[in-house]
């Protein structure tokens, strides 16, 4: 087969094509997006397989379990935090005789570049006593998900790849092996590996520990984890695990002598490796792309008999992403000179809220109205209008996790803090507000809920919401809001003094009420605006 | 051989396709790359920058280490000086001199000017201008990977026609548009 240019993600996405996918479940998340994007590109000109944004991480995950249950193979893909959203049935699906390969794609965000924390995701394939896959470049993604998926059918399991920023939004070559044909249906022969009624859940669970020795050997063995010894030095010796591979290869042919080197891409960790290195050498450099996983493991709570260095001895930085320079000045390089220009400070160009977008409008109407409330709080949330608590606007106080501005405002408002007021985008809404308005509605909680309907999921790139903007109100009267105190403005600014106005009512009302203010983003705008424009050039210029 | 190139600038100024364009020629010619991008939330008209590495064996790291760089090839001048220190001592800083001002505190352009133009190696090409010149002033990138073409380890002829296949599905005129502005940015960095 030929090569082609690949993104980490795309190169996931191509090798689950390649390892005969039936379906794949994601919701848009930085920096995991472009995974399901390929699928659904890729699906458009060959006519499968099946892909699918979903409401929630939780959803996608579930669904795709439904495919491995029917035999065929499933890849569910999602960014770090969003598997603490579907943290439920990723654990219990580690319980389940996994049938048809269910692989986990997950992108991890070190350095926080478009994320609220930079956890990593290696603790949940390890909580959930499962393996897990780290490729460190465009290559072993695409082949490492190849491989997950036969592991998953061998051994019964969901098996994770872990990627991260730098691999899944950078772009080489693969080579590309021979495509495999999709799993016929096949339904579990035995229901009871798949009905976690406690006494099935216990048998499941002594199961699971009772492999984890045939996970640990496939880890002891696998190519992915190499060691190489040099007999000459004992003084150092270096772990990487996954991208960390990458930095420390670059500087090799400056070193002095070539270290001992253990690399780690496959996990549960390869313990015997591990203790042949560090029994090898004097101190132990641990680099590894995320938080000190295994660093952590490995200085235990008896000393152990080297010196260990890595991110919790202070020889790498506690937290942020690993650059070549970090590497370098952990094993001793000196940092190359670039060039200074010491009579200048360049100020920070943070991402902002574009010209025209219907966001800072709504804000614009947001502030006006709660002039008068000095007191009140604004809880926020994920999305574009996160943006929103920057200046010229200042307009929210917080954000936390997806939804969590209906529930903190509810919470807010009965700790007796009020006016309090939830901004939310509407596919953040639709992601995991809607519950939260359900416990507002049940409560009759006095706060004022506006959804900053912008028809698309803006901030990963445009993405259609999981429900129209036409269903999105139904949906809302559906749930018992009563009509006195729902509305949905135009969130165009010619009409901002009167859209203060009624928010600025609904805020004063001693109850729930919810507002939806509605424009399109103007990048979605502007790109269906450009598709249209494109299909009227003429076919002779195609050919 | 190896070849690292920032390529800077600010989201919406099409930083992306000029990576991708100097990517795709370099590979057409037997290199090997590794192009890594920004997406997500600095898109939103913040500053973003690509690592493109171009080499004649297999690349291992994704990122470029400080003093290494080889180009900085910039669509924004603020965003150009932002990474000087990546830049190697002996290497260049190839910038437009259009300012894009979407912050309270944007220095005197006068200034960042000046103190481009006395960095050692330099070129500062007013890409608006020639772009509009051209025929498109969205071709400013082009004009860019123009100037920049001369010091790249691509030929040109390689470059125009990863240029033509890029913008083909956008009409002849765009095409030609983007032609003449990467032909037109060699002729302002005295290429031709």
């Amino acid at each position: 087969m030929t090569d082609k240019v690949l993104l980490g993600d795309e190169a996931i996405a191509l090798g689950a094509v390649h390892a005969g996918l039936t379906a794949a479940y994601a919701y848009p998340g930085t920096p995991s997006t472009e995974l399901l994007e390929y699928l659904l590109a890729y699906a458009d000109e060959h006519g499968g397989p099946h892909a699918a944004w979903c409401s929630n991480e939780k959803t996608a995950y579930e669904e795709a379990l439904g495919v491995s249950f029917a035999g065929r193979r499933a890849l569910v893909a999602m960014k770090h935090v969003g598997l603490n959203v579907a943290a439920d049935p990723f654990i219990n699906s580690a319980l389940v005789a996994i049938n048809g390969g269910l692989v986990l794609a997950i992108a991890d965000d070190p350095g926080m570049h478009s994320s609220q924390n930079e956890q990593d995701s290696r603790f949940y394939a390890d909580f959930a006593r499962i393996i897990c896959l780290e490729p460190a470049n465009q290559q072993e993604a695409y082949e490492m998900t190849r491989e997950a998926f036969d592991l998953s059918e061998k051994f019964h399991i969901p098996v994770m790849i872990r990627l991260v920023t730098r691999l899944a939004h950078s772009r080489s070559e693969v080579h590309l092996l021979a495509a495999r044909p999709e799993n016929p249906i096949r339904k579990p022969t035995d229901p009871a590996a798949w009905t976690l009624l406690p006494a099935n859940a216990r048998r499941r669970w002594r199961s699971l520990i009772e492999r984890q020795a045939d996970f640990l050997s496939y880890s002891e063995t696998c190519a992915h984890n190499l060691i190489t010894l040099n007999e000459n030095d004992r003084s150092l010796g270096v772990i990487t695990t996954g991208l960390a591979r990458n930095y420390f290869l670059e500087i090799a042919d400056d070193l002095r002598v070539a270290l001992s080197h253990l690399h780690v891409g496959a996990y549960p960790l390869p313990v015997e490796k591990i203790s042949q290195l560090t029994k090898h050498v004097e101190r132990v450099l641990v680099l590894e792309e995320g938080q000190p996983f295994l660093e952590r493991l490995l200085r235990g709570i008896i000393s152990p008999s080297a010196e260990i260095q890595g991110r919790q001895s202070g020889h790498i930085p506690p937290d942020g992403e690993l650059t070549p320079d970090i590497v370098r000045a952990a094993l001793g390089l000196p940092i190359r000179k670039g060039i200074t220009i010491p009579t200048m400070t360049l100020p920070a160009r943070p991402p902002q809220l574009c010209a025209g977008c219907p966001h800072g409008d709504s804000y614009h109407a947001v502030k006006r109205a709660l002039e008068p409330f000095p007191a009140a709080v604004v809880n926020s949330d994920i999305g574009c209008y996160t943006l929103g608590a920057l200046a010229p606007y200042g307009a929210i106080q917080s954000c936390v996790c997806m939804g969590a501005s209906v529930g903190m405002a509810k919470g807010a408002s009965e700790a007796g803090l009020r006016p309090a007021v939830a901004v939310i985008g509407d596919s953040t809404f639709l992601h995991s507000g809607v519950t939260g308005l359900m416990d507002a509605v049940a409560a009759d909680t006095d706060m004022t809920l506006i959804i900053l309907d912008n028809e698309t999921i803006a901030m990963t790139g445009g993405q259609p919401t999981i429900l129209p903007s036409t269903r999105l109100e139904k949906l809302i009267i559906a749930l018992g809001v009563g009509s006195e105190h729902f509305h949905v403005l135009n969130a165009h600014p010619r009409h901002e003094s009167r859209n203060a106005e009624i928010i600025r009512a609904e805020v004063a009302h001693d109850g729930l009420s919810v507002i939806v203010m509605v424009r399109e983003c103007v990048e979605t705008a502007r790109r269906k605006l450009k598709e249209k424009a494109q299909t009227l050039v003429p076919v002779e210029a195609l050919v | 051989m190896k070849y690292d190139i920032i390529v800077a600038g600010v989201g919406g100024q099409g930083t992306l396709s000029v990576s991708s364009i100097i990517a795709s020629a370099a590979m057409s010619e037997g290199l090997c790359v590794k192009q890594s991008e920004v997406h997500g939330m600095s898109q939103r008209g913040g500053g973003v920058v690509t690592n493109l590495r171009l080499a004649d064996k297999p690349i291992a790291s994704d990122l470029i280490a400080r003093g290494s760089a080889a180009m900085i090839l910039s669509m924004e001048p603020l965003e150009g000086l932002r990474y000087l220190p990546y830049l190697s001592p002996d290497g260049t800083l190839i910038s437009s001199s259009n300012p894009v001002v979407n912050i309270p505190d944007y220095p005197a352009l006068n200034e960042l000017l000046e103190t481009i133009r006395e960095l050692p190696q330099s070129t500062l090409v007013d890409a608006e201008e020639i772009a509009r010149r051209s025929g498109s002033i969205r071709a400013t990138n082009m004009v860019m990977v123009g100037a920049a073409s001369g010091r790249l380890p691509v030929q040109p002829e390689t470059i125009e026609s990863f240029i033509q296949k890029s913008f083909w599905g956008k009409g002849e005129r765009v095409v030609e548009a983007n032609i003449e502005a990467f032909r037109a940015g060699r002729e302002a960095a005295n290429l031709v």
